[in-house]
């Protein structure tokens, strides 16, 4: 039987597993949103075509699978372009429908025309424009595979109304046979076995974990293999939730805003051990100066992290969880090596133990105003251990990157590549939509929230239970605390002069709105907040001109923190 | 210095846009870029001369393999491969000058393929470095328009690569 293109797109979705997509209609998708009617899928109308992204975002994060949203052609489609470029930087496996004006008006600036495949060709890991409804099964069973396999990514499909109308026979290939793209999957075994010999030779080992490990389930291996070698692991912002941070070897965040044991841990090293991440300039600082003395294994599954920042001793490509394991394995087979080297590697941990006791992670709540740290420690306090946290962008990002410890992988979702305001809500909205039984949390700021609000709408119609806690400093925090550093205290655009009633505005949604303004109240918002059904707003009034600190100025090395302002 | 890769690619529209984007997003140059199809229709052959330090060259390897319209990527540096660049060179040719233009082109086995009055057009194949001497010759007769093809090269010796394995 013959179907047409809307139906086949629909019909290769199902058969990919895909139960929930996030879009929003238009003239060139109104065919795939007329067959919707007629399929299981689940489709959820955010407010705008940033948020549909970002919540397809936030489901992938959440869940692993490949996030599904829709756009139509034009705006429609360059609306999606943060979202997408969001997920590149942080490696989402995604895929993206878009509708195009029908093939014979294709560059002839037709109505609500964009060039999408041009526009997005850098910032997806691969795109394509459905030119034949006969291609188009093969095109998606290429699309979700690239997307989910080797290092995962965005995959924009982009598929004009003709196509969309025009019909044939319906046959989903079993297979994919791409001669250009064969990621490889276990690491190089000879790579392994010089990399477990530099690990053995060791005196003052750091693991030094990256998204990586999130995006390929990698967390009970990296835990066996840290405490194996007894090597202390510090992870990056998009680490941060695959190894548990309450772990005694345990050293949080490492970079611009990381912890002082951390940074200090990674310039004293002489064996650094990353393992998928890669050497943002977030995290090295100083290049020169980053971890001089160290030899450098770098694991990851894109070749193309290797070698760009920094000079690495060891590359070893391949996927992490196989690498790990194999590693494992290699050092069980040296149990007396490894004998030697925790013991040898003990005052190395004394060591750190020390400069966590010098400069633990602190900040004081003091007088009748909210410190952000105290609310987020808070929020730690009275939520589950499976409750999914999101961020926007900015110093509440940091501090909840700083004061939450978080302990189950996938529980922190956070623009971390990309660094982008207004994801936090629409990912807090797509994780929520993937387990609605868990407490799902967007920590957020005054600026940040502002950027996405209008997805309150997408929450209360759905009934999507999620928490916004809003650190409210009227400021631009971060874009704030750089000016007071470094530019005089010159706060040029940065102050929210408009306060705004965040409590009316949930209620103006059919939300709830909760405030918080002294240190007392903050407990119970969050109780309240917790117990009440559906989408909840609370709002804390907090120090207005509090810093995230430590603090590696741009372009100083890690071991040159400002410990306190 | 200068290096020379070529990248088999799937014969699709848009890859070469692809090639491109990669090299301009990531500030890597492209000296000389020549693409078309190779005996295997579906797959085209280009050929990019680049220039940049060690590290910038393997990243240029790696993030061309990337590329998911990739097939192959060759890099000729340190390599002994067979190079060729074909230029047509229209040069003035005015009575004193018509003769001198003509032994230069002899010389270098040129050959002439256009003729005017005031004119010939030259066509020329070879290595880059005899072109770039042969036009130092002419320069002084005044080239009125060149165009060079950009060099394609294939590796020495018995192995080759014909679309597919």
């Amino acid at each position: 039987m013959k179907k047409t293109g809307s139906q086949i797109l629909l019909e290769c979705l199902h058969l990919e597993g895909v139960d929930t997509v996030f879009g929003y209609p238009g003239g060139t998708v109104i065919n795939i949103y007329n067959d919707l009617f007629d399929s299981p899928i689940r489709h959820i109308l955010n407010r705008h075509e940033q948020a549909a992204v970002h919540a397809a975002d936030g489901y992938a994060r959440a869940t692993g699978k490949v996030g599904v949203a829709i756009a139509t052609s034009g705006p429609g489609a360059t609306n999606t372009i943060t979202g997408i470029a969001t997920a590149y930087m942080d490696s989402i496996p995604m895929v993206i429908i878009t509708g195009q004006v029908p093939t014979p008006l294709i560059g002839n600036d037709a109505f609500q025309e964009a060039d999408i495949i041009g526009i997005t060709r850098p910032v997806t890991k691969h795109n394509y424009l459905v030119k034949d409804v006969k291609d188009l099964a093969r095109i998606m069973k290429q699309a979700f595979y690239i997307a989910r396999t080797g290092r995962p990514g965005p995959v924009l499909v982009d598929l004009p109304k003709d196509v969309q109308m025009a019909s044939t026979r319906f046959v989903y290939p079993d297979t994919v046979d791409l001669r250009g793209y064969k990621p490889s999957f276990s690491g190089n075994v000879r790579q392994v076995e010089n990399g477990v010999k530099m690990i053995l030779a060791s005196r003052k080992p750091v693991i030094y974990v990256g998204g990586g490990a999130t995006l390929s389930d990698a967390s009970p291996e990296l835990l066996a293999f840290a405490e194996a070698i007894q090597a202390p692991v510090t992870t990056t912002l998009m680490g941060m939730a695959s190894f548990p941070k309450r772990h005694p070897l345990s050293l949080g965040m490492l970079g611009m805003h990381g912890t002082y044991y951390a940074n200090m841990a990674v310039t004293e090293s002489d064996l650094l051990i990353a393992v998928g991440a890669r050497f943002d300039d977030r995290v090295t600082g100083k290049i020169s100066t980053f971890a001089p003395h160290a030899k450098i294994i770098h694991i990851d599954i894109d070749p193309t992290s290797i070698k760009k920042n920094v000079r690495v001793d060891l590359p070893i490509v391949g996927e992490l969880r196989d690498v790990l394991q194999t590693m494992v394995k290699k050092l069980v087979e040296h149990d007396d090596e490894v004998k030697e080297l925790v013991e040898r590697t003990a005052p190395w941990r004394t060591e750190i133990a020390g400069w966590k006791k010098k400069h633990p992670m602190s900040y004081k709540q003091t007088g009748s105003v909210i410190k952000p740290q105290f609310v987020i420690e808070k929020i730690r306090e009275l939520t589950a251990d499976d409750a999914i946290i999101t961020t926007e962008v900015g110093q509440h990002q940091m501090w909840t990157a700083q004061f939450f410890d978080f302990s189950q992988p996938r529980t922190f979702l956070t623009s971390g590549g990309l660094g982008t305001m207004g994801f936090g809500l629409p990912a807090a909205l797509g994780a929520q939509a993937a387990f609605p039984e868990r407490q799902v949390i967007d920590i957020s700021g005054d600026g940040s929230f502002q950027m996405n609000s209008q997805e309150l709408a997408t929450l209360v119609q759905y009934r999507l239970p999620v928490k916004i806690a809003i650190l409210n400093n009227n400021f631009l925090g971060m874009v704030r605390q750089w000016q007071e550093l470094f530019f005089d205290r010159r706060y040029s655009q940065t102050c929210m002069e408009l306060p705004i009633d965040f409590v009316k505005l949930a209620e103006a949604y059919g939300a709830t709105g909760l405030r918080a303004t002294t240190p007392e109240e903050v407990e119970g918002v969050i109780r309240q907040a917790l117990e009440t059904p559906g989408p909840v707003i609370m709002e804390f009034k907090v120090a207005r001109e509090e810093n995230v600190m430590p603090m590696v100025p741009a372009g100083a090395g890690l071991n040159e923190m400002v410990l306190a302002s | 210095m200068n290096h020379t890769i070529s990248v088999l690619v799937e014969n699709e529209f848009g890859v070469l846009s692809r090639v491109a984007g990669l090299f301009s997003g990531r500030g890597f140059n492209i000296a000389s870029l020549s693409v078309a199809p190779t005996l295997d229709p579906s797959v085209s052959r280009m050929t990019i001369v680049t220039s940049g330090d060690e590290q910038i060259l393997e990243q240029i390897n790696k993030q061309l393999n990337k590329l998911i319209d990739t097939i192959k990527v060759i890099d000729f540096t340190g390599q002994d491969y067979v190079e060729r660049e074909l230029v047509l060179i229209k040069v003035n040719a005015e009575e004193e000058t018509r003769a001198e233009v003509l032994r230069i082109a002899d010389i270098f086995r040129a050959k002439v393929v256009d003729v005017t009055p005031r004119s010939y057009t030259i066509e020329i194949t070879g290595a880059p470095t005899k072109i770039d001497a042969l036009i130092e010759l002419l320069r002084p007769m005044g080239i009125k328009e060149l165009v060079r093809s950009g060099p394609v090269v294939l590796g020495r010796g018995s192995k080759g690569w014909k679309g597919s394995e």
